[in-house]
């Protein structure tokens, strides 16, 4: 009986442990507070799916990004544009897969037309998609970036805050 | 000094990369592409035709698949109509392996699509019209000699399910124009997969 108890505990402690980052599904109005942080953080923001080739392509240089920067005030945050119906079978395979570390957020609102513009003016809607801002300005880019292109984007923005 | 010169590099970039293709109002140009049963296709060879639904879509783009069912049934409907639709791959199959000409053969047999899926590797059609992502639509009216746009943007206002969609952003747009009546909205977004193009 007591061993049941501890294995049981031990099981517990494993499980949470191994447990991948939560990965919080949101509307738009739930990603909003996500693009408009007042704070003294630069945020880099990826638009992307797990079927969207460029976008995997260029996924590592995020990661890259998000620890080369670790101890400075950078956060990197994916946002998912995968379908709500593939988010068990391929949204957290694929994370747990590839070990992301950066923050994960899927974007089920698929009423795109009306969100599109409050993202940035300028997007198309064409994935990969890519924001990086702080309080004071902020960046769009429709484009896939090398890892020294994202380096140096975020760069410009540290440097002139 | 290297910074400044590297944020005028990056804003004309922006800039150009705006600054092209077309908007609602425009004249668009007439084209002749090779189509998945091997002839070329031509919108000047509909004579019949008041104009077009041009769909600018791929083989694997997952939002594009998505309203695969959804464009066939556009066709069905409005092809009778006068605004048949005109699908055209603007992927470059060097960068998409999945967009090769062969591949496009065999999903418009598999889907048994009922239009034309034409075939645009060095993007001669979709660059002038300036399609970024796939799907995207552009329905073009016939003014005379001219193809006129009248609507760019999505087909509808749900991209992952069809049963959920509330406003059909295309039917309304053609059906306007059938009743002689300016498509209200005439331009909407949505997310869709880049067009896959050689970095330039």
């Amino acid at each position: 009986m007591k061993l049941i108890f501890i294995l049981s505990i031990v099981f517990t402690l494993l499980f949470y442990s191994n447990q991948e980052q939560a990965v919080p599904i949101v509307d738009f109005k739930g990603l909003q507070p996500y693009l408009n942080k007042q704070n003294d953080t630069t945020y880099v923001i990826n638009f992307w799916a797990t079927r969207c080739k460029p976008c995997i392509k260029e996924l590592p240089y995020f990661e890259q990004l998000n620890e080369k920067y670790n101890n400075k005030k950078v956060k990197v945050i994916l946002v998912s544009l995968d379908f709500r119906k593939s988010y068990e079978s391929q949204l957290l395979p694929f994370i747990k897969r590839k070990g992301i570390k950066s923050e994960v957020i899927l974007l089920d609102d698929p009423d795109s037309n009306q969100w599109i513009d409050k993202v940035d003016a300028k997007w198309s809607g064409a994935i990969p998609a890519t924001i990086v801002y702080n309080k004071n300005s902020r960046s769009f880019y429709e484009q896939s970036f090398t890892f020294n292109e994202l380096d140096s984007v975020l760069n410009l923005k540290l440097s002139n805050p | 000094m290297k910074k400044i010169t590297l944020l005028i590099v990056l804003s004309i970039f922006s800039v150009l990369s705006f600054a092209q293709g077309y908007n609602v109002g425009d004249k668009a140009i007439s084209f002749k592409l090779k189509n998945v049963d091997g002839k070329m296709v031509s919108t000047a060879d509909y004579n019949n035709a008041k104009g077009f639904i041009v769909i600018f879509t791929c083989n694997t783009c997952p939002y594009a698949v998505a309203y695969e069912d959804r464009i066939i049934e556009l066709n069905n409907k409005y092809e009778k109509k006068g605004y048949p639709v005109i699908a055209i791959n603007p992927n470059d199959p060097e960068v998409q392996p999945a967009d090769t000409y062969e591949l496009m053969v065999a999903k418009a047999k598999e889907k048994s699509f009922t239009f034309p899926y034409l075939w645009d590797p060095d993007r001669k059609v979709s660059a002038v019209y300036g399609a970024t992502k796939t799907p995207q639509i552009y329905i073009l009216n016939k003014e005379g000699k001219d193809l006129v746009v009248e609507y760019i943007g999505a087909i509808d206002d749900n991209f992952e399910d069809a049963s959920a969609v509330s406003k059909k952003y295309v039917e309304s747009a053609v059906s306007a124009l059938l009743a002689r009546k300016k498509p209200s909205p005439d331009f909407t977004k949505a997310i869709g997969c880049s067009v896959k193009k050689k970095k330039v």
